[in-house]
């Protein structure tokens, strides 16, 4: 299977995932956004994508998305480190050209990975996850919220500066990780040339920015309100 | 003005293939800086053999940047801190007195060293093996104007020819990735009509050397672009993989 043992197969795995998640974060991000115009709108959202069958399918999806590439995150580092060879460089500069980024896209995905963890905790775990279980109510800090109250959750989660931060910090990272993810994924893919991948650049610098900036006005609109 | 310049040496000095390396240090005194860096290691090369010493072992050949045999990995770059230039073309007016100057092997799980600063490189001749060649019949050579080719697709397929081999892609490489590399010799056949014919088996039976040679896996930091002393570009690795995923897709 081409896909796992040829180079450019597990690249075109890996670019394929991470494109998938990218729209998945441009949905995610258009749900948030309703969460500032209007918080009813909002916990309709969180219904109709609630423990329905649907929304269950597509969690399991989203899931495997995001395992396919972080295993092969692991797995394409491993190998690279192995090509590598034993003895490293005493002395090494990196050209200008050449961005941080692109060299630390496992490290920032770790990062990206533990604050999606704090995510899951916070979020999915009292919404979608207690509706499976059976609960109607989750008990948070003194108050009941209902699992679809996803407005309510949003509030409380943020009303706390440390989260605030924390997701502030996440986010960031997201952002180093997509700016180079996103052109990155098209050009393992093949649809690049020299001056289309200067346009990619750009697009993957506007779209991350675009993307990072709305989730990160989402956490400061809530935790200012909560003033 | 150029000046006579006095700095340290760090050279890797490893026996052989197996042996376990590490770096030893040299004086040097009163360099002039019209020389090469090359002719530096030639004159250190003669104090260390009047010394009755074993001296630095390392490849060149042309030394006027065609032939791809130098490859040193100077001061953390790969043939130095020069920029579209290999290693013979840097001149010791680079550096400044009083500096250390490291220079290491390329490291790489594809490129083992065989000695001191000499690694072999015999698996980009496999990889050329596998298909970078057109099959063609000789015969008599057929009139140049038989074949007409655009002058962007001709002008493409000459700068992917400019890869000399030198293997400083997959030295500036984290990843050891050859893929600089072998898109440029895929590039430069594939694009030409004459090489459209095996360009499908071409792409699948080179990456599928590259990979059995256990070079690493592309992450696009675009080190190697950036290194390289011909200046061949990433958009040779999109083309190359276009064709390489179009061909698996058709199979």
């Amino acid at each position: 299977m081409w896909l796992t043992n040829s180079s450019i197969g597990r690249k075109v795995v890996m670019s394929v995932t991470g494109i998938a998640l990218i729209l998945f974060l441009t949905f995610h991000l258009v749900m948030n956004l309703v969460a500032i115009f209007s918080t009813e709108a909002y916990n309709l959202i969180c219904e109709f994508l609630g423990a329905n069958w649907y929304a269950l399918v597509a969690t399991m999806g989203l899931a495997a998305l995001f395992i396919t590439h972080i295993v092969y995150a692991f797995w394409l580092t491993a190998q690279n480190r192995k090509a590598r060879g034993n003895e490293r460089y005493a002395v090494v500069e990196r050209r200008e050209t050449v961005k941080w980024t692109s060299q630390n896209m496992l490290v920032l995905g770790i990062i990206v990975l533990l604050g999606l963890g704090l995510h899951l905790f916070n979020f999915w775990y009292n919404m979608q996850f207690q509706e499976i279980v059976g609960n109607h109510e989750v008990l948070l800090g003194g108050q009941n919220y209902a699992v679809h109250d996803g407005a309510g959750f949003i509030a409380y989660t943020f009303s706390n500066p440390i989260y605030a931060i924390l997701y502030i910090v996440w986010l960031i990272a997201l952002w180093f990780h997509l700016t180079h993810g996103f052109w990155s994924a098209i050009q393992s893919i093949g649809w690049s040339n020299d001056l289309w991948i200067n346009r990619w650049k750009v697009v993957s610098n506007i779209f991350s920015t675009v993307v990072v900036a709305g989730f990160i006005l989402v956490v400061v609109w809530f935790y200012i309100a909560s003033l | 003005m150029d000046k006579n310049i006095s700095f340290t040496l760090k050279v890797w000095r490893q026996k052989g293939p197996k042996a376990k390396g590490s770096f030893e240090t040299f004086q040097m005194k009163d360099i002039h800086q019209s020389i090469s860096l090359l002719e530096m290691l030639d004159i250190l090369n003669e104090r260390i053999i009047n010394e009755g010493k074993e001296p630095i072992v390392f490849d060149h050949d042309c030394r006027e940047g065609i032939c791809g045999m130098c490859s040193l990995y100077v001061n953390g770059h790969p043939h130095g801190p020069g920029v579209r230039a290999t290693t013979c073309q840097i001149y010791m007016r680079r550096f400044n007195d009083g500096e250390t100057i490291t220079i290491e092997p390329w490291r790489s799980a594809g490129f083992p060293v065989i000695r001191d600063l000499m690694v072999d490189r015999s698996s980009y001749d496999k990889i050329i093996q596998a298909g970078g060649y057109v099959s063609v019949n000789t015969g008599a050579p057929q009139d140049a104007n038989a074949i007409l080719i655009p002058k962007d697709i001709a002008e493409k397929s000459m700068d992917a020819a400019s890869c000399i081999g030198c293997g400083s892609c997959v030295a500036a490489c984290k990843n050891g990735s050859a893929m600089l590399f072998v898109s440029a010799k895929i590039s430069q056949l594939n694009l030409l009509p004459q090489g459209k014919v095996e360009a499908a088996r071409r792409a699948k039976a080179m990456v599928s050397k590259m990979d059995e040679l256990g070079f690493g896996n592309c992450t696009n930091t675009r080190a190697c672009e950036a290194e390289c002393p011909k200046g061949i570009s990433i958009s040779n690795i999109a083309r190359m993989n276009r064709e390489f995923i179009s061909a698996k897709l058709k199979d």
